[in-house]
């Protein structure tokens, strides 16, 4: 101790001590007072207040759910708005027995036996006195039945309700994806007292992705209810005053959508199985976005039957796959100016080599005999007509100088084999085979292996390279912009509901693809204008009288597993899924640095080539973004009379 | 011996004096407690609905609560003191052992299971903090030195933070403002009382700013208007509030409040009782059981000014306004007067585990006193 200890003085201890005892006497005095002063004011002055609230008339605390955010196209025009529809409410404590109600509700058509069990659950999850809905959008003739019977049903209610419409239907659904009955699974992601009241939850697409932002906030009202529950406006003589919150609206999204040309694009594809994806290379707008078949997103707001649902589920023709950002298809020929670049960047051969192609290709130690796709070969071609004509022969040698990791790590770069990170879920990577992602893929020592052979295959598209048709439009805009890439996106503007200010959303830049010499590019570039428009291009008839340059690139994707799906039996049928896929991707205007418009197509089984299908599919969405409407009809005009001359090639 | 004392009321009263005093318990202290505890066993059978089952195991931790308080009087102060900081180096060490176990029986964090018995180790430490505090400050010179301060705070901190993770903020406010009754006791100096004072307050905004998650944010604002969120928290006040108004001054009678009765008050049995007794006993209910607590309060303080040494000082002044603590935080917050933190009416509400601790502390608070009435005979 270096200090002067101080001494224990027990008496001024203890004089402090009985000081403090006595202020925490009259803190304790005093917090009572206070206590009894608040008793007093509950239970003596605003007595006749809360006794009526207790005494059969009682405040009922009712959600107010908020107006979800309109969706609009880029234009302005309105993907999904709400609408006014009635639905039967249901609220326990009212019921005088829920089993006969809801049985009742059955037998005068309103509710389906298969809903009992599952209302059941919802009902007993609640508390006894909020409102849950047992129905949702009846039609005028059921709302009129209900009606009568009225006095049947007590707790049971008709609300005004706003629910979700998708004016155009099944149009653009796999971008919107749509609403439905919020599931168990959701409510684990969600804060449920901000879902007081609502009924539908965003599922998939932009209604699920964007939830946050469309929801809103849910407000509330108090109502005075009797003792039969049913509303009343005053307590005896007094009109008690009631809280109410105003709900807060969703936010509007404004999307990247083009509308017209979603309705160019889907009706291009017609009843074919397949998908199209329009993209601005100058910012990654995904313009238009389709996949056929569709379904009408109006039906799960109102509640689908168990059957219904089974059927969408069930159908041969997957009409819920999204097949843009799900469907991975190998890309076939349409990579073929991407492992051009590959072959210049990795200096195999330049742009002025020359090849002979006969029409078939082998190699010592790269297994069989290839064939061109067109027997009697192309003759003497350079990289560019190579790339015009699709000559198989100059591509299977290539991969053969490169070797399958250089051509993997190259088209990695232009986004394939991961996805591109649009801004809604379930994007699926596709496939870009290297030595490495075989050792992943496969558990058994000798399907590990990479055989030569294997990088022949994946040099024309083939093998086991997997696209989906966002990937293949990402890539090939890639190149129209000569390397600038973006993150292709749906939303570009949030409208702030209480504002009404819009938040333009800037565009997300992806590190660019470079090449060591630019004039790649022009290599590449010049080789896709070729297809459209020299005399020995794949698809010279899909630009015939553009009055813009078009360059594309067709490709077949062979179709090799059909098996799996064991019910496509009848023979006619088989035959018709065992067709090749035809694809086509385009940009335009191709003469200049930035184009506008970048288009891929993908037809599932398609009558014909890539040229001969997809082709016209990608050529009537350039006109309809690129042309005028004066031009178009002008060139409808001319088309009219005369075919689309027929072009032959993969 | 006298002809004076032969009425036999006389009888009766000397002979409970003279068992309270064997027993080391202070007969007006014990009165208001045992008057409490019956209070809250008739108030359960009525918010638990008339569960008989209810009823009866309530009072059987309520027999189990007077036994404590009966074998805690035993106690000599001495040996409290000597065993002060070793029961509180045990609390903190069951404390982290349950923090390490916890883990295993997710959402029974707060437990220590012995095989034959199953308690929380914050509640230890309910005991443990006062009596530790009072040790170390009862052979050192008062008011405090600044070391003591620094020394004490971290022994208050440390248990706090860790009941707070478990997470129990009830308790770990208890504990923490029991280590903290004894300092300011003891006469910590007001420069320093204002000093934290200001510190806390000062440190609202930078915690507002920088600290607190969007959520949190929105229960405190909860809290300052619980109508904005009368579907979430503010539904338990709102509906407390009509409760007790609705008793008005002589309430509906026993067993006929209807927003009890009638399952629209949550947790009507164990934190919101108080509500249900505003009901159907009215002001004058809740007043009479609020002058029960004050009486209780002011007898354990009157009994803590004349205690003769620091620590027995100390240690009662602690328990006693720690247990005011305790019913003020409770009936403000059935009242809207505080935020809804889970804190349980003292010896009132449904559940064991807080009434025993409570009465063994006051079976100390009556060792305190009773001997020291011995030893001045003695002297």
């Amino acid at each position: 101790m270096n200090r002067t200890r101080r001494i224990k003085d027990q008496h001024a201890e203890s004089r402090v001590f009985a000081r403090r005892t006595v202020i925490a006497g009259v803190v304790v005095a005093v917090c009572f007072a206070v206590l009894i002063g608040r008793l007093t004011y509950l239970q003596v002055m605003r007595y006749d207040y809360f006794a009526d609230l207790s005494q059969g008339n009682r405040i009922r605390i009712e959600p107010i759910p908020p107006n979800r955010g309109l969706i609009l196209d880029r234009n302005g025009v309105a993907l999904a708005t709400n609408q006014p529809t009635y639905q039967l409410e249901l609220i326990r404590e009212q019921v005088p027995d829920v089993d006969r109600t809801l049985q009742g509700l059955v037998d005068i058509g309103l509710l389906q036996p298969d809903d009992i069990a599952r209302l059941h659950r919802v009902i007993r999850a609640r508390r006894s006195f909020e409102a849950i809905p047992v129905r949702l959008q009846l039609t005028e003739e059921e709302l009129a039945r209900f009606a009568v019977r009225r006095q049947d049903f007590p707790g049971v209610e008709i609300q005004p309700r706003l629910t979700r419409f998708y004016p155009a239907g099944g149009s653009a659904v796999h971008a919107l994806g749509y609403v439905a009955a919020i599931s168990e699974e959701d409510k684990t992601r969600i804060e449920e007292a901000d879902y007081a009241g609502t009924t539908l939850i965003g599922k998939l697409g932009i209604e699920g992705t964007y939830e946050a932002e469309l929801h809103g906030k849910s407000g509330f009202q108090q109502i005075l209810v009797n003792a039969q529950g049913r509303r009343v406006d005053r307590l005896g003589l007094t009109v008690p005053e009631l809280a109410r919150k105003e709900p807060t609206a969703g936010n509007d999204l404004l999307l990247t959508l083009d509308t017209k040309l979603q309705k160019v694009a889907e009706a291009a594809l017609g009843t074919h199985r397949g998908a199209v994806v329009a993209l601005d290379p100058s910012n990654g707008d995904v313009l238009a976005l389709a996949s056929t078949p569709a379904f009408d997103p109006n039906v799960f707001t109102r509640g689908l039957a168990v059957g219904e649902y089974n059927a969408l589920v069930t159908d041969v023709d997957r009409p819920l796959l999204n097949r843009a950002l799900r469907g991975t298809y190998p890309p076939g020929s349409t990579v073929k100016p991407l492992f051009a670049l590959a072959a210049l960047e990795y200096g195999v051969v330049t742009p002025q080599h020359t090849e002979f192609c006969p029409g078939r290709w082998s190699s010592p130690g790269y297994g069989r005999v290839r064939r061109d796709w067109k027997p009697e070969g192309h003759g003497t071609v350079d990289m560019r007509k190579a790339i015009a004509t699709s000559c198989d022969v100059y591509f299977f040698d290539i991969a053969r100088l490169m070797g399958i990791d250089r051509m993997a790590t190259f088209v990695s770069r232009f986004g394939l084999g991961s996805p591109t990170g649009i801004d809604i879920d379930g994007e699926r990577s596709g496939i870009v085979p290297s030595t490495e992602w075989k050792k992943r893929a496969y558990r058994q020592k000798e399907q590990q292996i990479w055989f030569p052979g294997d990088t022949i295959s994946v040099g024309i598209g083939q093998g086991q390279m997997l696209t989906t048709p966002l990937q293949l439009a990402h890539a090939i805009s890639t190149i129209a912009s000569r390397g600038q890439r973006f993150q292709p996106r749906l939303v570009k503007g949030i409208r702030d509901s209480l504002t009404g200010q819009v938040r333009e959303l800037p565009p997300t830049s992806l590190p660019p693809a470079q090449i060591a010499d630019p004039a790649g590019w022009d290599v590449a570039i010049g080789g896709m204008i070729d297809v459209a428009n020299a005399p020995y291009g794949t698809a010279r008839g899909a630009a015939a009288r553009a009055p813009y340059l078009i360059a594309g690139k067709s490709g077949t994707a062979q179709v090799f597993s059909v098996a799996s799906n064991e019910r496509i039996r009848k023979a006619g049928e088989l035959a018709e899924r065992l067709r090749d896929h035809a694809l086509f991707v385009a940009f335009a205007p191709a003469d200049v640095p930035m184009p506008k418009i970048v288009v891929a197509v993908i037809v599932e089984n398609a009558p014909g080539g890539g040229s001969a299908f997809a082709a016209p599919i990608a050529r009537k969405l350039l006109d309809a973004y690129l042309l005028t409407p004066e031009e178009l009809a002008a060139q409808e005009a001319k088309r009219q009379p005369a075919p689309v001359a027929t072009t032959r090639g993969d | 011996m006298s002809a004076n004392f032969d009425s036999s009321t006389q009888r009766t009263f000397t002979l409970t004096a003279r068992l309270l005093s064997a027993l080391h318990l202070d007969g007006p202290l014990f009165a208001g407690l045992l008057a409490i505890c019956a209070t809250g066993l008739g108030i359960i059978y009525s918010a638990a609905g008339e569960d008989l089952g209810m009823f009866l195991r309530q009072g059987g931790r309520v027999a189990l609560a007077i036994t404590a308080l009966i074998v805690f009087a035993q106690v000599p102060p001495r040996f409290l003191r000597m065993i002060a900081p070793w029961l509180y180096g045990t609390g903190l060490v069951l404390l982290l052992i349950v923090m390490g176990v916890g883990d295993i029986g997710k959402g029974a964090q707060r437990w220590l299971d012995l095989g034959f018995v199953r308690f929380q180790p914050a509640e230890i430490m309910k005991i443990a903090m006062p009596l530790f505090c009072a040790w170390y400050l009862h052979e050192r010179p008062l008011p405090p030195s600044f070391l003591s301060l620094v020394v004490l705070g971290v022994a208050i901190i440390v248990p706090t933070i860790i009941i707070m993770e478990q997470p129990d903020l009830g308790t770990a406010m208890l504990v923490a403002v029991s280590g903290a009754l004894v300092i300011l006791l003891a006469g910590l100096q007001f420069r320093y009382i204002f000093g934290i004072g200001a510190l806390v307050l000062g440190s609202v905004p930078v915690l507002w700013n920088f600290f607190m998650h969007d959520y949190q944010r929105q229960r405190v604002l909860t809290f300052l208007n619980p109508q904005s969120d009368p579907l979430g928290s503010g539904y338990h006040i709102i509906q407390s509030q009509i409760a007790i108004g609705s008793g008005g001054v002589f309430g509906k009678g026993y067993m006929n409040g209807s927003q009890a009765q009638l399952e629209f008050l949550p947790e009507r049995s164990t934190d919101f009782i108080f509500a249900v007794i505003g009901e159907e006993w009215g002001l004058i209910g809740l007043t009479t059981l609020l002058l029960l607590y004050l009486f209780v309060i002011a007898r354990g303080l009157y009994m803590a000014a004349t205690a003769q040494d620091t620590f027995a000082r100390l240690v009662a002044g602690s328990l006693s306004a720690t247990f005011f603590v305790y019913v003020f935080v409770n009936t403000g917050m059935v009242t809207g007067l505080l935020p809804v933190v889970g804190v349980p009416l003292p010896l009132v509400s449904y559940g064991g585990t807080s009434m025993v601790t409570l009465m063994a502390g006051f079976g100390i608070l009556m060792a305190v006193h009773t001997r020291r009435s011995l030893r001045s005979r003695e002297l």
